[in-house]
């Protein structure tokens, strides 16, 4: 088969994987590329130009300020997708260790950490995050962080449940039995066979993240003005309703579309990498 | 059944307190001062004032002794009084404001169900139809979706541009002179939009599991059985299939439960509704604490309730469950 055949027939079979990754590569490239794509400067205000609808000028339109709507959506790319990584760097982080603590680590630290696990999963987590933001003053650290310790649960729950299937396998039972030590043991043997499933998890809870922080910076408690995201456009569009509906559309458009790439990505990979489960969701 | 139920009941209690201590601590540990008595209200107030007032609100004893004057009282069922300037009691506070927010999501839940489980159980037989391919497409939409953009969409179309519904509130103005009915009807055109906005994640979600569930069920041997037994098709699918396709959602309905609640912040300062998600964001920005201890109090008793009649409801619904056996 030529080249092309083949990444046809990829695409044919993996359909929502493409899909996702093509989005997610856009959007990641656009993120990267702001500074040279932003036709205006997104802090640049331009009291002539004030609340103007969509044009050839300004493809979104401009705000309260005069400020091109699209170069600022431009720049709420970066902040969304920053926002997204590192949250879910953290929550990864976090969920990975209490997972395999609680998979391998015995009855009483299994336990504990479910416990604490499940606890945390009871509490409304948004509320917690407003109130920690609100206290500690909003910034797009702080929101990240937040963000992370509350969202670890699922990974935790998921790498624990692996850890405690793959325990049982011959090949684990076998390293064990030669003595290999347990880090050793989990970083070389277990990690590596849970990696599909944590990855998904991860790609799933950057589209998290990435709503997660829409919704505070709408609230006014995530990315502060004049910096843009598509959060704090959306405030805007809200106060200006009546008057100027391009403030409240592209930026909850560019929020949709990104959520809906990562999620097809995830959903796709999940797929890809257990096939059998496909046809069942 | 009912040892189950105490059991539950009990195993609240440990969860409960654990939520509270976490976020009495954090609450506390933050730095920064509830504005009563903070610098940012009356810039000119001396220190001997500032202190003053710290001691009249209790914030100068060590942590752990505000903890316990906080818990001892909270056994009696008295959450104190609010930090803001009435310094009415807290639960009078929420007592006003937890009705619309229920009767909000409650609705919401009701629409999931109503919308969801029929969606789901026809994408299911008949799985990859066009219709079924459709509603795949829709529910990640449904996913990805930003319930606020949504709300914001809502009100510029139905609310602005066609004038069918109102945007913010819950009354129209001269609401107290408007007849009974006429009052219930103004309530209503008034919740729509808000009850929508709250379903729609849920509504995504709901008909996704109810499909998977009901595809695996539709597999089962039991089914075959059945079929091969000569049960007619259609109560194969509505009595045999769906009550045990249904078991799953039952969970998901508790679980799914924290997110509407942390839902109901956005949601109701988008619409302008007076409910908990509003009291708790006012609370939160003046660092009303025993406002918002009352506020996550409530929202985890709720969240604790709500999962456990998710599993009484389960157990209800699996004979292998209520009669003691293990699962």
């Amino acid at each position: 088969m030529s080249g092309l055949a083949v990444t046809v027939a990829f695409i044919r079979r993996h359909p929502m994987m493409v899909i996702g990754g093509v989005i997610v590569g856009t959007v990641s490239l656009v993120a990267l590329l702001a500074p040279w794509l932003a036709p205006y400067d997104p802090t640049d205000i331009n009291v002539k130009a004030i609340l103007l609808p969509p044009s050839w000028q300004h493809w979104c339109g401009t705000d309260t300020l005069g400020r091109d709507v699209f170069s600022r959506m431009l720049y709420g790319a970066r902040v969304s997708l920053a926002v997204g990584f590192v949250a879910v760097g953290i929550a990864m982080l976090i969920g990975i260790l209490l997972g395999a603590m609680a998979g391998y680590g015995g009855r009483m630290a299994d336990s504990l950490i479910m416990r604490w696990t499940d606890m945390v999963l009871c509490f409304p987590t948004f509320f917690l995050i407003l109130a920690v933001i609100a206290f500690l003053k909003p910034s797009i650290w702080n929101i990240m962080i937040v963000i992370g310790l509350t969202s670890w649960m699922g990974v935790a729950r998921l790498v624990r449940a692996e850890f405690l299937s793959l325990r049982q396998r011959e090949f684990v039972l076998a390293a064990r039995a030669t003595g290999v030590p347990a880090l050793r043991l989990i970083g070389r043997h277990l990690l590596p066979n849970a990696m599909g499933p944590i990855l998904v998890s991860a790609i799933l809870g950057v589209a998290g993240a990435v709503l997660v922080e829409s919704g505070l910076s709408f609230l006014g408690l995530g990315v502060q003005p004049p910096n843009p995201s598509w959060g704090n456009i959306l405030t805007e569009g809200k106060d200006n309703i009546q008057i100027a509906w391009w403030l409240s559309l592209y930026p909850g458009l560019a929020i949709l579309v990104t959520v809906l790439g990562y999620n097809l990505l995830g959903e796709g990979l999940r797929d890809y990498f257990d096939p059998k489960m496909s046809n069942r969701r | 059944m009912r040892a189950f139920l105490i059991k539950r009941l009990l195993g609240m209690i440990p969860l409960l307190f654990g939520i509270t201590v976490i976020s009495f601590a954090m609450m506390h540990l933050a730095p920064g001062e509830p504005s009563v008595v903070g610098q940012e209200l009356n810039p000119r107030i001396s220190a001997q004032d500032v202190e003053r007032l710290r001691s009249y609100y209790g914030l100068d004893k060590p942590l752990s002794e505000q903890y316990w004057s906080w818990l001892k009282r909270l056994v009696r069922f008295d959450f104190g009084n609010s930090f803001s300037a009435d310094s009415r009691p807290v639960i009078d506070k929420i007592s006003e404001r937890l009705p619309v927010t229920l009767w909000i999501n409650v609705l919401a839940i009701l629409l999931i169900l109503a919308v969801a489980i029929p969606i789901g159980v026809a994408s299911a037989v008949h799985q990859d139809s066009w219709g079924d391919r459709i509603m795949t497409v829709l529910v990640f939409i449904g996913f990805a979706i930003p319930s606020f953009w949504l709300g914001l969409m809502l009100m510029i179309g139905l609310g602005v541009n066609l004038g069918w519904l109102p945007i913010s509130g819950i009354h129209s103005y001269g609401w107290q002179h408007m007849g009974f009915w006429e009052q219930q009807r103004d309530l209503v055109r008034h919740l729509t939009m808000p009850v929508l906005v709250s379903a729609i994640g849920g509504l995504a979600g709901m008909s996704r599991f109810m499909r998977s569930g009901m595809l695996e069920v539709i597999r089962a041997d039991f089914i075959t059985t059945a079929r091969a037994m000569g049960v007619p098709e259609s109560s194969i699918r509505y009595r045999l299939a769906l009550k045990n396709a249904m078991l799953p959602i039952i969970t998901l309905l508790g679980l799914s439960i924290p997110g509407l609640i942390g839902g109901s912040v956005i949601i109701e300062q988008l619409f302008s509704v007076p409910g908990m998600g509003q009291l708790f964001y006012e609370a939160v920005l003046a660092r009303d604490y025993p406002l918002i201890m009352g506020i996550t109090v409530i929202g985890a008793v709720l969240t604790l309730l709500g999962n456990m009649l998710a599993d009484v409801a389960y157990a209800w619904a699996d004979p292998r469950i209520r009669h003691g056996g293990k699962a």
